[in-house]
């Protein structure tokens, strides 16, 4: 009645199809394509490679038109808009934790007076840049990552480039100067927000004076450090947008791979965003030298 | 005039797996070709293949002398917007309207006047027959409407090369009737190569100039449609009459075993036989003459002696009355 439900054995046979299939597979020999086995330990050095290949293409890109002013403007007002107000909200508790830490530790010092100085170098220099890493990798790029992931399972961005048009030029690169433009102005919003929150707390709960606190704020603080601040900003605005469009750009297998590269992407962003805090802090205390030093 | 394209020797491999290997075949200008297969015989990644999409590992995809596989970036971009690729399920963007996703390609690739956009735009939504669905937004239409939308973007830059990735799935019969004659239609107003990427038996049987099968990571046959329709290797046959029994199995190819004990049985005779073909479609009343039929006539009638028996008498049956084939 039923015929027998074909069974595949466990290892499908590797056999060339029979002569009878026609001219195309008739004559020519079988042989198995070239294949290296890629190396497993060489995976994450493949993976950093890919991404450098993407920041050098969308950074010839930004300099090679066509230009996508709309789309610019739509991400610039999107990724302002959902991180505005979460920067500004955690920007007072921080600036606030600083002066009344720096506060205790120079009140035992008996460096009271230094209070102003210590908390908004320490606010500018680092706090400042580093809220703006969390807001941009954890609200812009997770947004960004989802965004072009989903885009990419769709086969949105297929169609795109089968129309001719590159999807880096497109979409990556409006997405990636808006949040470099928004870390920058958010990095300002923040310092400003920073500092009157720890000056506010300075002289209103831990008893500082006005003019002392802003004496030693212009003894200790020079421009180069808001420079510094403001470039670290820049580039961390970069990193987090080139790293969420790597992750977007790849997912691995289906929704719940874009679901992976999502988190994946803010926790990558996080901990480049924290080395190269780092390493640019260390150069710049290299080489500018200390006020009144 | 549509372009050639030129497929050497293929290969493509995702890891470890093979999908197909050493295809090799040729589009002929302007005409319509069909690539049938099983499901999961890679005739999707073939026509991504040919677009420069997917990468293949050895092999090239001539298309006006730029190879799709190796050529610079930059000549591939370029030679895509000779190329209208309607996908599977459409891949409209989904943050657009219709219109606005139509209209793509024309903002893209045009300095039109916005004006001028409207009128291709709505002339082409009217081909497909989606006026009033301007305004919606993919998400809020049904599949098969995603799909012909999909074709009226591909269609949008008067390309000279159309792929359409399986253009009857999530159609009922009687639209994929209507796309099928769309397509010829199409065909002969534009003169366009095509190639069809389908199982559909009804559009393979009636749509296409050539096909071509793909089965077990091999190209089985290309060629003439009436070499196809006509041929009685096992692989062919089956798949045309829908059969359980033959190399085909659930997973695509039956193990020996399975194949000896299912001979042996023999319960049901298979019917034998030269099957009918059916006739091609024509381009609807009012259309151009296809300039891609009279030259294939002229290709296949040079090439009559290479081919079966069977396939030459199906070819002049359905030249003999008349010249029926194209109408002058």
């Amino acid at each position: 009645m039923t015929a027998p439900m074909p069974v595949r054995p466990p290892e499908p046979p590797e056999k060339p199809p029979p002569a009878a299939f026609g001219k195309t597979a008739g004559g020519i020999p079988e042989k198995a394509p070239v294949q290296r086995r890629p190396s497993r330990l060489l995976a994450p050095l493949r993976e950093t490679g890919k991404l450098f290949a993407l920041a050098v293409a969308v950074a010839r890109a930004i300099f090679r038109g066509p230009f996508q002013v709309r789309e610019f403007i739509e991400q610039f007002w999107f990724v302002a808009s959902v991180t505005i107000l979460p920067a500004a909200l955690v920007s007072i508790p921080f600036g606030a934790v600083i002066a009344l830490q720096v506060g205790s530790l120079t009140q035992q010092l008996g460096a009271q007076s230094f209070t102003g100085g210590a908390s908004v170098l320490a606010v500018i220099q680092q706090a400042s840049p580093l809220i703006v890493a969390l807001l941009i990798s954890g609200a812009a790029g997770s947004a960004i990552c989802a965004d072009l992931g989903s885009r990419k399972i769709r086969e949105e961005l297929d169609a795109m480039e089968v129309m001719g048009v590159s999807p880096i030029q497109r979409l990556v690169v409006p997405r990636v100067l808006a949040a470099m433009l928004v870390a920058v102005l958010l990095n300002g919003l923040i310092s400003v927000v920073g500092t009157l929150g720890g000056y506010f707390f300075n002289v209103i709960m831990q008893d500082g004076t006005p003019g002392a606190y802003l004496a030693s704020f212009s003894a200790l603080a020079q421009l180069p450090d808001l420079y510094i601040s403001e470039f670290k900003a820049l580039i961390f605005g970069f990193i987090a947008g080139i790293v969420a469009a790597y992750r977007g750009l790849n997912p691995r297998g289906g929704p719940k791979g874009v679901g992976d590269a999502v988190n994946q992407s803010v926790v990558i962003t996080f901990m480049l965003l924290f080395f190269v805090n780092m390493v640019l802090t260390a150069i710049y205390l290299q080489i500018v030298p200390a006020k009144g030093s | 005039m549509g372009i050639e394209v030129v497929v050497e020797g293929l290969t493509k491999s995702f890891g470890k797996q093979n999908i197909w290997q050493d295809v090799s075949l040729t589009l002929p200008a302007g005409e319509v070709s069909v690539m049938l297969g099983p499901s999961g015989t890679g005739k999707t990644v073939f026509l991504k293949s040919i677009i420069g999409l997917l990468k293949p590992e050895q092999g090239r995809v001539l298309i006006n002398g730029v190879d799709m596989v190796n050529s610079p970036e930059r000549d591939i971009m370029e030679t895509r917007k000779l190329f209208g690729l309607m996908f599977q399920d459409g891949a409209l963007f989904g943050s657009m309207s219709l219109f606005d996703n139509i209209a793509f390609p024309l903002r893209e690739h045009t300095r039109k006047k916005e004006s001028e956009i409207r009128r291709i735009v709505m002339e082409r939504i009217d081909i497909v027959g989606l006026l009033g669905a301007e305004g919606k937004l993919p998400g809020e239409i049904s599949g098969g409407m995603r799909k012909r939308a999909g074709l009226a973007r591909a269609l949008v830059l008067d390309p000279q090369i159309i792929l359409c990735d399986e253009p009857d799935s999530g159609l009922d019969p009687v639209r994929t009737a209507y796309l099928s004659q769309l397509l010829i239609d199409l065909n002969a107003q534009i003169d366009a190569t095509m190639l069809i990427v389908t199982h559909n038996l009804d559009i393979a049987a009636s749509v296409p100039d050539n096909m071509g099968m793909l089965f077990c990571r091999n190209l089985v046959t290309f060629g003439p449609r009436e070499v196809l329709l006509t041929s009685d290797t096992p692989v062919v046959s089956q798949f045309l009459a829908g059969r359980r029994e033959g190399p085909i199995g659930m997973s695509e190819e039956k193990d020996a075993a399975t194949l000896a004990a299912e001979q042996q049985a023999d319960t049901v005779p298979l019917p034998t036989g030269p099957r009918t073909v059916v006739p091609q479609l024509e381009p609807s009343p009012g259309m151009p003459v296809r300039q891609g039929a009279l030259r294939r006539r002229e290709r296949v009638m040079s090439m009559m002696g290479q081919l079966p028996e069977a396939a030459r008498t199906a070819i002049l049956d359905s030249y003999a009355p008349a010249a029926g084939g194209a109408r002058a």
